[in-house]
């Protein structure tokens, strides 16, 4: 096998000896760390397609945080203003329709391109030791960029901003004990207006800045235990490894831009896709609109929460559905990180990815008439999965490989 | 619907609820019984739309709108034709809070053309000494003025209708430009008999594609109901046809510079896409599978 690796590299403090970039290399050595960590940094050769949504997801982020500063600088969080600034983005300022339209698909797909690397994660056992830090600051970032996009859509204050916050502070109340409180707190006062509006901006700015704060973790992480791949065994040496650059940057930038030709698609030729027409009709705290529906990547958890004959039932499932995922690295113990050598692990999780667009469906019916039964079913195989399935299947693997050879080595398959 | 208790536990459950609930929360929550939805459940469908089915919009039949699809454009000329007959019919009830004169120029006009426009309305300029309303005429950078001061009035005109504002109508109503325009040709032609009484028009004109069969604005167009610059045949159907292309595009009036934009953006990404392949085949070559 050729190894394309430069050798030279590996002595990286030597190649800032002089001038400007050795004086910085004695005092704070960027330039090395940057070589050592996006250059040199050894990733598997067999990782595919899959593995390009991290790098997706980092560029996603910050195209939101450019647009979302300049949108903020147009915004007035009021609930007399906040949607006529809205809408004077879209038609009187110069260029705002595009800024706004960037905003709002990028929310929708970078929510999408999170489900995919998840389910990557999920798949390719990328939750399982040494990574388990990884998976849960990676769990950390979905919940708070859920929390950052359902800030996001009330800001424009339209019919479903209010009545989906109306909808998300009353299940706050639906907690026991704490619930009333929390709502209030939430709230700022006994009705959604101006308190809770501007509460709801400043959570969506500071929470889209904490989010790269806990995105600079996970990429440490990743740096630290280094990249899964397909098949789940660590690579052996430098026979198995390609440096980042030029390798994976290429292939990055690929799957960037067939990303940003289903962006631009979304953006300029279907922009009704992704938007719910009711927002674009101010919002009347008097007029409930027919039917109150979140944003298409809450579906699923939507779903649930109305499957559920219970409201702090609907609530705690819904909010479980995301939890469980934090138990996961200590409820699969098999030592297979990759569903390529688990075929029943592979069944079960096609039956997961099932599942959970049964929810959306669900959600998107209302868990009305047969949907509510469906619901039930596809929910407690989400759950069943996790808690019962996983743990079973992974027991019994575990078993027959210590049978088949007691001595084999963790991640082999 | 509730959590199913054995009924011997029930009174203790309820005893340590009532205590734990501060408020009176944790109970409902723990028996399913709430005070939003009797259900219990979280449901967001309002009984209404169930009993409401039988007197649902018919179905608007779909027209050729050349605005329609991924690659569609406005045609300006029935813009700017539908802007009269907004300007002349629709505007003495209905609004367009959010848009300015200035948007207006987006139609295929010039900057003069706008103010002379914007112009031809007047617009409220502030209070006299006496405390008495004056008025401008407007200016480009007006926004369009409302017919009525304010909801109240609205209703107090309109027999208890408050009459939607337009700007976004035809993305938020159901159905879109094809009921707009369903709406506004497909009034029963007893409604427009005159004659017809206050009665009638106290129970709205019947109207197969309005909610309930039944809408509150009487039939707003007729032949000759404004005079075309252009000389097209004001026809009902030719001004319904122009007023709803003009609505579609106030909704979202961008839409064509959006296209556009998009095609070039396409364009470059695909020719970005196939450098990139060759760079990254070429930098892949030398790695063996």
């Amino acid at each position: 096998m050729k190894h394309p690796e430069t050798q030279d590299h590996t002595s990286a403090p030597a190649a800032f000896s002089g001038g400007f970039a050795g004086w910085m290399e004695q005092r704070l050595p960027i330039f090395s760390a940057f070589r050592k960590e996006y250059v040199d940094f050894p990733m598997p050769r067999n990782l595919n397609w899959l593995w390009n949504f991290g790098a997706i997801l980092v560029v996603v982020l910050l195209l939101m945080l450019a647009t979302g500063t300049f949108l903020a600088m147009n915004y007035t969080p009021t609930s007399a203003e906040a949607f006529f600034s809205t809408e004077a983005i879209d038609r009187q300022l110069s260029g705002g329709w595009l800024l706004r339209g960037m905003h709002v698909t990028g929310a929708s797909l970078f929510l999408a391109a999170l489900y995919i690397h998840l389910f990557r994660g999920l798949y390719y056992g990328s939750y399982k030791a040494p990574r388990e830090l990884l998976w849960l600051s990676g769990l950390v970032l979905l919940v708070m960029v859920m929390g950052t996009a359902f800030a996001g859509y009330v800001l424009p204050w339209g019919q479903m901003s209010y009545w989906g916050a109306d909808v998300m502070t009353k299940a706050v109340g639906a907690i026991p004990v704490v619930g009333s409180a929390l709502e209030h707190v939430l709230t700022g006062g006994d009705h959604l207006g101006d308190v809770f509006l501007h509460r709801v901006f400043v959570l969506h700015f500071i929470m889209a800045f904490l989010v790269v704060g806990v995105v600079g973790l996970h990429v440490a992480c990743v740096h630290i235990t280094k990249s899964g791949n397909p098949l789940g065994r660590e690579p052996k040496g430098p026979q198995d490894t390609l440096p980042f650059h030029p390798y994976y940057t290429s292939k990055d930038l690929i799957g960037l831009i067939v990303f940003a030709m289903v962006f631009s698609a979304l953006l300029f030729f279907w922009p009704g896709l992704l938007t719910e027409p009711a927002n674009y009709a101010p919002a009347d705290p008097l007029h409930t609109p027919a039917d109150i529906e979140p944003e298409w990547y809450f579906l699923p958890f939507y779903g649930l929460l109305q499957s559920v004959p219970s409201k702090f039932g609907g609530l705690l499932a819904a909010a479980s559905a995301i939890l469980v995922l934090f138990a996961l690295p200590w409820l699969d113990q098999s030592p297979v990180r990759s569903a390529r050598f688990r075929p029943a692990c592979r069944l079960g999780l096609a039956g997961l990815v099932m599942a959970f667009i049964l929810l959306a469906a669900v959600g998107k019916h209302h868990a009305t008439g047969e949907w509510m039964l469906i619901g039930r079913l596809a929910g407690l195989y989400y759950f069943g999965f996790f808690l019962v399935l996983l743990p079973l299947v992974s027991r019994r693997e575990k078993a027959q490989l210590q049978a088949a050879s007691p001595t084999t080595s963790e991640g082999d398959a | 619907m509730s959590v199913c208790l054995p009924p011997a536990l029930r009174p203790v459950v309820q005893r340590c609820a009532g205590v734990l609930a501060a408020g009176g929360l944790l109970w409902p929550v723990l028996t399913g019984v709430s005070a939003v939805v009797p259900e219990g459940r979280w449901s967001f469908t309002p009984p209404a739309q169930a009993e409401s089915f039988a007197g649902a919009p018919a179905h608007a039949p779909a027209q050729d709108w050349s605005f329609r699809g991924a690659l569609g454009h406005f045609d300006l000329a029935a813009v700017q034709r539908g802007y009269a007959v907004f300007a002349g019919v629709c505007a003495s009830c209905h609004s367009l809070t959010q848009v300015h004169f200035s948007d207006l120029g987006g139609m295929g006009l010039t900057p003069e053309q706008v103010s002379a426009l914007a112009a031809s309305w007047q617009v409220v300029a502030g209070r006299d000494a006496e405390g008495r309303l004056t008025h401008r005429k407007a200016l480009p950078d007006d926004a369009l003025p409302a017919p009525y001061t304010g909801p109240e009035a609205a209703r107090a005109a309109n027999r208890g209708a408050v009459p939607p504002d337009l700007s976004r109508i035809v993305q938020v109503y159901p159905g879109g430009a094809d009921r707009v325009y369903a709406l506004l040709t497909g009034y029963a032609s007893s409604a427009s008999a005159p004659g017809a009484g206050a009665a009638r028009a106290e129970a709205g004109f019947a109207n197969p594609y309005a909610i309930g069969h039944r809408t509150a604005m009487p039939p707003p167009l007729r032949e000759n109901a404004v005079v075309y610059a252009d000389g097209t045949r004001p026809t009902a159907q030719q001004e319904a046809r122009d007023v709803t292309t003009f609505l579609a595009w106030i909704s979202s009036p961008h839409a064509d510079d959006k296209r556009r934009l998009g095609v070039g953006v396409v364009l470059y990404l695909c020719f970005l896409a196939c450098l990139l392949v060759i760079l990254k085949r070429r930098i892949w070559s030398h790695v063996e599978k």
